[in-house]
């Protein structure tokens, strides 16, 4: 396999190695290519079963990620009294950075744990950074997710135990109906693309609902335009109609779903809106005890659920002998959804009742008439034998489109919903789940429960994220106030699963809940991409206190690029590319499992460290190692872990568990899977495995995972879950009434601010709801008429790929795309300079006609503009004097509807970031303004280590010539 | 006319247009005999680049009727290639045996005489060779035979994720090319100027769904076990209370 | 299409020595049909081959800016069989030859009589010579001509007007530099040249204002239907696929605006035609002063002429290639 390379310019030592992609987080195998030691083509793996050979625009790019002259390459301090933001730096060794760190975080660690926080970007190693904070004993963590798609993970994973995202996705391969809502490109970029690809050419019909019309949704065979954040009606319309013609699997509601377990509807009592339940005793754990009462249709009482040949009813009113008034759940949806009608949900959209119609008989129809039948026999958890596993051929995909919205939760809620009423979860044709999902609802993993859980020198007592199950879960102090500084798992965000990057460096420089010393970023562009209101929280973080302090006294940003947060930073720490790393994909964090079973991988280094760059990965273990932190020190006292590939090996969960970062060759000789003692040869063992390790599971454990016996039984085997319990749908949730009901002053436990009553009251509601978008209820919308939004290009990663030669030829710059009518409206043309504007800031950008796009939407590609100076790139290059941000125009906090304060520009039930609700007006820019974008900010000049690239041309061939 | 002619046909049914082409071609080519593919002020205003292979965004109607079409393009490896004869230093040439169109870098003196004879746009200058350049068909790879066989095509093939990309001899009547092309109404672009072009396009495929009325509502709807389709009762009245025979 | 100055150059300067030499050998072959002419000496036509000569190596120099790897500019001479360009490769150099051997000819011997004719007059050998060359050098006017109208994706370059327009403007320039050179030289045959270049001159205006308005009035070559295969009469391309540019967005695109192109039309037509004219109908029997102005006007305005040519041709590829984003 080295032949190719040779042949193809006859010269030079070549040689072709295995290792992971990390241009995205879709994670291919790549085979790289190598001639004298330089990379030369990187191709994808035939023999990964993510990607099977294929490759994107990006990862086909990463040679010049890894020649890019934005690497960082040495440890920097900022100059003594240099600014902050300045971007002025000394180069020091990695010694006096270890120091540094050593000295600040060991004094914070045995004061105040909390004082330190480590936030973590678009990274993939949530697993190690969570280890680290939580064995250093701070709360103050968490990674992308609170800012890019909680509410699909807490929406669905609340609802059916499993999510898109990472967790699951649509069968593609036996789908007959496939709908795509509010997705551009999402992490499973490859498999996705290569899974509709077939799916078309199999004939299979793809229906696309975006109000933007480009990359997947172009070969939709319909494109129905929304207005941005109004799904939430149009799902539950679709509910409504697909209800109302009795359209629904009710065999699949009554085995696998709440929709026929009574609640209780008596007004005003404290277990009102809650499931009736038998006092049969039931054994405790996170799991849902099956003690709750069906009405029977043909004795017409209520039974206990899934008595001998009982048949519960779905709808009707009834009264149980005691004279409690109880309905099915299901009849509390009908009764939700009631007056959803699609003429309603018309007025909202701006999709046609007659479309909306039209689609959801196409969903029931579909579901119903061209259902599936595979010969594979398994038994249930109620030990029922079936002789086939049965699939309704409708499939779903939904990313952010759907959750970067404030009312992102409970329309997630209700397409979860409308998937179970059409019988689609995981099986053929419909949603499947990817390992090491389903959980259980909610997943048994709990944050501490107050602020007793923070102990100077001890770890974290609890998950630094988990899943509440009922207000108690709850991380506050006794007055309700928040333990952490993003207020995640507070009153104001209940269910905040991903914690609130987004707030951070707010909450940080405010000092509410109060003030931090040192602020590690990891991999996140804080200072431009990932943050909301960019222009202000850059001041923010250069701001001084009274005695001209920083307000956030020390930042440590660790990246691999001259980004425009490194310009902030008092330590940079510069970390590998993917192609010079040790890393891993694991069960203990988001692997890359298939539907058919586990998968998990590793990065392996196929070229050495460019100049001093050190893996975060090693720099975590030497950091732990220094601080002593448990579980980092050997019984001698001296450090336990060499280096990372050592710890990775090594590390077990608890002495002896058995459970480690990697699941494949565990056990002496790597006889054993999924759990088994450390494997001395296990990295040798992935790599000769294409460096990935899938375990198949027997056909009759691939579907209906959250009730297959055989699969929770393995699954409990195999400690990838602690109760073999099925695991039935949420369609009603009683874990939202709980907040409701504690909201309402009608439950024991902890209580909310009354300022946050009526909040948690209102958005609590265990059946989805509709309401606006939160942002839109805080301004004049008449004066602010139009969605803005982005969109991922599937050229670009995030602020990544500026750097790179090749794909910033593709996106120099970026357009705001309108509707032509809204140039006429605002009196300007194709091509023009524009004023995009929001309450909170303004841009100013060119304009680009689209026929493509919901006219009352305008949009962009994500974070193509950038800061001058960044990125290695000369400060007049396109991408700061044409490109442009519409993070500027987006608010981080709102002013508090219900009582005035201020919270989060969030969803008040998960605290996910609702970037996709800001509205604008579009007026032309004046003719005399500068051809430029604005705001633009000083150049930042390239720190010791990065050196801008002179050369007007750059020729690159490995190994060479050409150069 | 040669009885085999290679050929890309890119299926615009399932092109989602992410790219993946685009760079693939480039770091497969630059690195490989048509390489370097120079790349100018690559990190500041402007940059620009040579590429065998692009990309295009087209809209098509008005909306809310907007079909939005990602186009590939690269050199199409015409039959009857005008870009040949105009050359002067014999550069550029079709080979024979595959009806590849090929620049010889080493004969070529950069008048750029053949791109104004392509009517396609496909032929890219160097200015840092001096040399025209366009997409090879991977002629370096293809018949590698230190490849497996699966893997003998095209970096661009290989790359693209949705599988819109096919290679073959279209003067194979049974190549998998041929057949996409007579099954799926392939096409050539700009035929009127009789180029001939070997590259072919798949046009846009729809499946619909029709339902008739009768699937709305059917035998075993479960609102009747929910006694939800009421049967009017038996003391309402009916035409047995008021007539005789 | 992006005007070349190498090229501009390089056909407006060897128009001239192309159009000086066949005017040199018209004029001695005047004198040999001519009534009452008189017969010029065999320096004057030495001197004017050397002029040309001058013209057309000049323009030669000029071609090699336009190649990138000139060194190997001599390969051009191969593909002669299927390229204009090849062939007016080989023609240059040739003409160059001829012109070379008649001056020469005019100088060692301009006597040796081949054909004597009953008017007395003879065929000596310089004008055989002329002959020749003359010949060579209206095939190089129609190879430079051939080499922009066999390109049938520039609407505006295809067909007979580009090869006829290129000679006529080479004969008009090149008789008006011949009428300034016989002023210079006081030669007799100046009013012959005057007029000559005159008449060359107002045709080759009437050609060219033909060409201008057929221009003007050009359909598109092809529509971005054909283009991508799309039957439907709204399409519109987003992004050509990249933003910074490439050599299809720079080598095709026509430099200022159309406007401007439109504007410039008359300008060039007064500097390039009408001014020289009028100059030489001047300085017929007046001051040399305006022949040599007719010339310098003239070679100018060609060379605006020559930029126009270029700015308006608008080549089918640019449907690929109309917008950025
Ligand atoms: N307006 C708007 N804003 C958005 C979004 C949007 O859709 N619209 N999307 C949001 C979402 S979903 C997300 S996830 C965030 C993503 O935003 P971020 O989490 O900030 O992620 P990136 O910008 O991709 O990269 C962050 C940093 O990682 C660095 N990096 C790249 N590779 C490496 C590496 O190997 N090691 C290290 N140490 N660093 C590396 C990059 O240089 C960059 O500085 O953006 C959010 N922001
Ligand atoms: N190439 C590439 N791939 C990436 C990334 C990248 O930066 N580049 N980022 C990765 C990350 S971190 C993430 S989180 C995923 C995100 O994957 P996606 O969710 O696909 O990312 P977005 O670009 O936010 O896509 C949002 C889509 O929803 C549409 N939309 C916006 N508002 C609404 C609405 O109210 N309703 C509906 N129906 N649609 C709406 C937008 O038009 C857009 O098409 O992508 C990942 N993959
Ligand atoms: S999808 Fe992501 S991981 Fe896969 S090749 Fe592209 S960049 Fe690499
Ligand atoms: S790789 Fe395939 S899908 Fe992507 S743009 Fe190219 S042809 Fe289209
Ligand atoms: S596409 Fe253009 S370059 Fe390619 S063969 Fe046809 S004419 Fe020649
Ligand atoms: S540029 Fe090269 S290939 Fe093109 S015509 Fe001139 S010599 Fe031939
Ligand atoms: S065939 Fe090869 S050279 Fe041509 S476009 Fe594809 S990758 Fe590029
Ligand atoms: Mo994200």
């Amino acid at each position: 396999m080295t032949g190719d390379a040779a042949a193809a310019d006859g010269g030079g030592r070549t040689e072709v190695k295995t290792t992971t992609c990390y241009m995205c987080a879709c994670r291919c195998g790549i085979r790289v290519h190598l001639r004298d030691g330089e990379v030369r083509y990187i191709e994808g793996n035939p023999e990964h079963p993510l990607n099977k050979g294929v490759i994107c625009a990006k990862g086909a790019s990463g040679i010049m990620k890894q020649y890019s002259p934005a690497r960082l390459t040495r440890p920097l301090k900022r100059k003594e009294g240099a600014e902050r933001g300045a971007g002025e730096f000394e180069a020091i060794g990695w010694d006096e950075a270890f120091a540094i760190l050593e000295e600040r975080l060991a004094r914070i660690r045995q004061t105040d744990p909390r004082r330190f926080a480590l936030f973590t970007g678009r990274d993939q190693m949530q697993a190690l950074t969570g280890l680290f904070a939580k064995q250093f004993g701070t709360p103050n963590y968490a990674a992308h997710g609170g800012f890019c798609s909680v509410n699909m993970a807490a929406g669905l994973i609340y609802t059916i135990g499993g999510s898109f995202w990472e967790f699951g996705g649509p069968d593609l391969e036996r789908a007959r109906l496939f709908v795509m809502i509010g997705t551009a490109e999402d992490h499973h970029s490859n498999p996705m693309k290569m899974a509709l690809g077939a799916f078309k050419r199999q004939g299979g019909r793809f229906i696309a609902i975006n109000p933007v019309r480009t990359g997947y949704a172009a070969i939709a065979d319909e494109w129905v335009p929304i207005r941005p954040g109004t799904d939430g009606a149009l799902l539950l319309a679709l509910i409504h109609e697909i209800v109302e013609l009795g359209l629904f699997d009710r065999d699949f509601l009554i085995d696998y779903t709440n929709a026929p377990d009574l609640v209780n509807v008596a007004e005003g009592g404290d277990s009102e809106g809650l499931f009736v339940r038998t006092d049969a005793p039931v054994e405790e754990g996170c799991f849902e005890p099956q003690n709750k009462l069906w009405w029977d249709r043909r004795a017409d009482r209520a039974v206990p659920a899934r008595a001998q040949d009982a048949e519960p009813r779905l709808m009707g009113a009834y009264a149980l002998a005691d004279g409690t008034a109880v309905k099915p759940a299901f009849q509390l949806l009908k009764e939700r959804v009631k007056d959803y009608t699609p003429e309603w949900a018309e007025g909202i959209t701006g999709i046609p009742a007659a479309t909306i119609r039209r689609l959801a008989h196409e969903m029931g129809v579909t579901a119903r008439d061209q259902h599936i039948e595979l010969p594979i026999a398994w038994t249930d958890c109620w030990g029922r034998d079936h002789e086939s596993v049965r699939g309704n051929p409708v499939a779903f995909h939904a990313m952010r489109g759907l959750a970067a919205h404030s009312n992102g939760f409970h329309a997630i809620r209700a397409l979860g919903i409308l998937m179970t009423l059409l019988g689609t979860i995981d099986r053929p044709g419909g949603f499947r789940h990817r390992a090491p999902f389903p959980r259980p609802i909610p997943p048994c993993a709990k944050p501490p429960k107050g602020p007793e859980g923070v102990r100077p020198g001890e770890p974290l007592a609890g998950m630094l994220l988990g899943w509440p199950a009922d207000p108690d879960d709850l991380f506050v102090d006794d007055a309700g106030a928040p333990v952490r500084l993003d207020k995640g798992f507070s009153w104001e965000y209940p269910l905040s699963v991903h914690g609130l990057m987004h707030n951070a460096i707010t909450n940080a420089w405010r000092g509410d809940p109060y003030p931090i010393d040192t602020l590690m970023l990891f991999m996140a562009n804080m200072a431009w991409n990932s943050t909301m209101n960019t222009v202000e929280v850059r001041k923010m973080l250069t701001d001084r206190d009274e005695d001209g302090e920083y307000k956030i006294p020390f930042l440590v940003v660790a990246d691999a690029f001259h980004s425009e947060t490194v310009a902030f930073a008092d330590l940079v720490l510069p970390d590998t590319t993917y192609l010079e790393r040790h890393d891993v994909m694991s069960m203990l964090d988001r692997p890359i499992s298939e539907f058919d079973g586990p998968v998990d991988a590793v990065r392996v280094p196929v070229v050495p460290p460019t100049g001093e760059c050190k893996p975060f990965q090693e720099v975590l273990i030497e950091l732990a190692s220094r601080l002593k932190l448990p579980g980092f020190v050997a019984a001698d006292g001296g450090r336990k872990y060499r280096d990372y590939p050592d710890f990775i090996v090594n590390y077990e969960t608890e002495p002896g568990s058995g459970i480690g970062f990697l699941a494949g060759w565990r056990g002496a000789g790597g006889e054993k899977f999924m759990k088994g003692e450390p494997n001395p040869r296990q990295w040798e063992m992935y790599a000769r495995n294409n460096n990935h390790f899938h375990y198949e599971l027997p056909r009759s454990y691939q579907y209906m995972r959250n009730w297959n016996q055989g699969y929770l039984q393995w699954a409990r085997h195999h400690r990838l879950v602690r109760y073999a319990e099925p695991i039935q749908i949420h369609l009603y949730s009683e874990v939202l009434q709980k907040f409701r009901l504690a909201a309402q002053g009608r439950r024991k436990g902890k209580q909310p601010p009354e300022a946050l009553r009526r909040r948690v009251e209102t958005f609590f509601d265990p059946l989805p709801f509709y309401y606006p978008p939160l942002e839109w209820q805080a301004m004049d919308s008449g004066r602010y008429p139009l969605h803005a939004i982005t969109q991922r290009p599937m050229a670009m990663y995030h602020s990544w790929d500026s750097q790179n030669a090749w794909l910033r030829q593709i996106h120099a710059h970026n357009y705001l795309f309108v509707h032509p009518s809204v140039g006429a409206a605002g009196g300007f043309g194709d091509g023009d300079w524009v004023w995009v504007e929001s309450p909170w800031g303004r841009v100013r950008c060119m304009a680009r006609f689209s026929e493509a796009v919901e006219p009352g939407t305008v949009w962009t590609w994500n974070a193509i503009g950038k800061a001058s100076g960044a990125w290695g790139l000369a400060p007049e290059a396109n991408e700061s004097s044409n490109g442009f941000l519409l993070n500027h125009l987006i608010a981080e906090e709102l002013p508090r509807l219900l009582d005035g304060g201020r919270v989060s520009n969030s969803d008040p039930v998960t605290g996910q970031a609702a970037w996709y609700d800001v509205r604008v007006r579009v007026v032309k820019a004046a003719d005399d303004e500068p051809r430029e974008t604005a705001p633009r900010f000083a150049p930042v000049p390239p720190p010791p280590g990065v050196r801008r690239f002179g050369a007007r041309v750059r020729a690159y061939f490995a190994g060479g010539r050409g150069r | 006319m040669a009885d085999k002619q290679l050929a890309l046909v890119i299926d615009l049914n399932v092109c989602v247009g992410c790219h993946a082409c685009v760079t693939s071609c480039k770091e497969w080519n630059t690195s490989g005999e048509a390489g370097p593919l120079a790349d100018f002020n690559p990190y500041g205003a402007d940059p620009k680049g040579v590429f065998f292979n692009r990309v295009q965004t087209y809209e098509v109607g008005t909306y809310p009727d907007t079909e939005t079409v990602h186009f590939p393009k690269s050199c199409l490896h015409c039959e009857e290639p005008p870009c040949v004869p105009v050359c002067p230093t014999g550069a550029s040439y079709k080979r024979a045996e595959d009806g590849i169109v090929l620049v010889d870098y080493d004969k070529c003196i950069g008048c750029k005489y053949c791109s104004w004879a392509c009517p396609y746009g496909a032929r890219e200058f160097d200015p840092h060779q001096g040399v025209m350049k366009k997409c090879t068909l991977c002629v370096d790879r293809i018949y590698d035979q230190s490849l497996p066989e699966e893997r003998r095509k095209p970096a661009c093939v290989l790359a693209c994720p949705p599988g819109a990309r096919l290679f073959g001899d279209i003067k194979d009547p049974d190549s998998e090319v041929s057949v996409a092309i007579r099954e799926h109404g392939g096409y050539q672009l700009m035929p009127e100027w009789g180029t001939r072009p070997a590259n072919h396009y798949l046009p846009r495929r729809r499946t619909r769904m029709h339902i008739h009325p009768d699937e709305l509502v059917r035998a075993d709807n479960p609102l009747k076990k929910e006694g939800e389709l009421p049967r009017p009762d038996l003391s309402d009245p009916s035409l047995d209370d008021v007539t005789t025979w | 299409m992006k005007p070349a100055f190498s090229v501009l150059f390089l056909t407006t300067l060897i128009g001239a020595g192309q159009g000086l030499f066949l005017a040199l050998v018209t004029g001695q072959f005047y004198w040999v049909i001519g009534a009452e002419a008189v017969r010029e000496s065999g320096a004057f036509y030495a001197g004017g081959a050397a002029l040309a000569l001058a013209f057309l190596a000049l323009g030669l120099l000029a071609s090699f800016f336009h190649l990138a790897r000139p060194m190997r500019g001599w390969r051009a001479i191969a593909r002669w069989r299927t390229s204009w360009l090849s062939r007016e490769v080989i023609l240059l150099p040739a003409v160059m030859g001829l012109v070379l051997v008649y001056g020469l000819l005019h100088l060692v011997d301009p006597r040796t009589v081949l054909v004597t004719f009953s008017n007395g007059k003879s065929l000596d050998l310089p004008l055989a010579a002329g002959f020749v060359g003359a010949g060579a050098t209206v095939l190089l006017f129609v190879c430079t001509g051939m080499i922009y109208a066999c390109i049938k994706f520039i609407r505006e370059w295809a067909g007979v007007w580009t090869v006829v327009n290129f000679t006529l403007m080479g004969l008009a320039s090149g008789f008006t530099l011949a009428a300034a050179y016989a002023a210079v030289t006081g030669s007799a045959l100046r009013g012959f040249f005057v007029a000559s270049a005159l008449v060359l001159t107002l045709v080759a205006l009437a050609g060219r204002a033909y060409t201008f308005r057929r221009h003007a009035r050009l359909g598109a070559p092809s529509t971005l239907r054909s283009a991508i295969g799309v039957h439907h009469g709204a399409i519109r391309q987003v992004t050509q696929g990249f933003i910074g540019g490439s050599f299809n967005t720079e080598e095709f695109s026509s430099p200022g605006s159309p406007g401007l192109r439109r504007r410039l039309v008359p300008a060039v037509l007064a500097a390039g035609f009408a001014a020289p004219a009028a100059l030489l109908a001047l300085g017929w029997q007046g001051p040399d002063a305006a022949l040599y102005a007719a010339f310098a006007v003239q070679y100018l305005g060609l060379l605006g002429e020559r930029w126009l040519f270029f700015a308006q041709g608008n080549h089918v590829q640019n449907l690929y290639y109309q917008r950025a984003a």
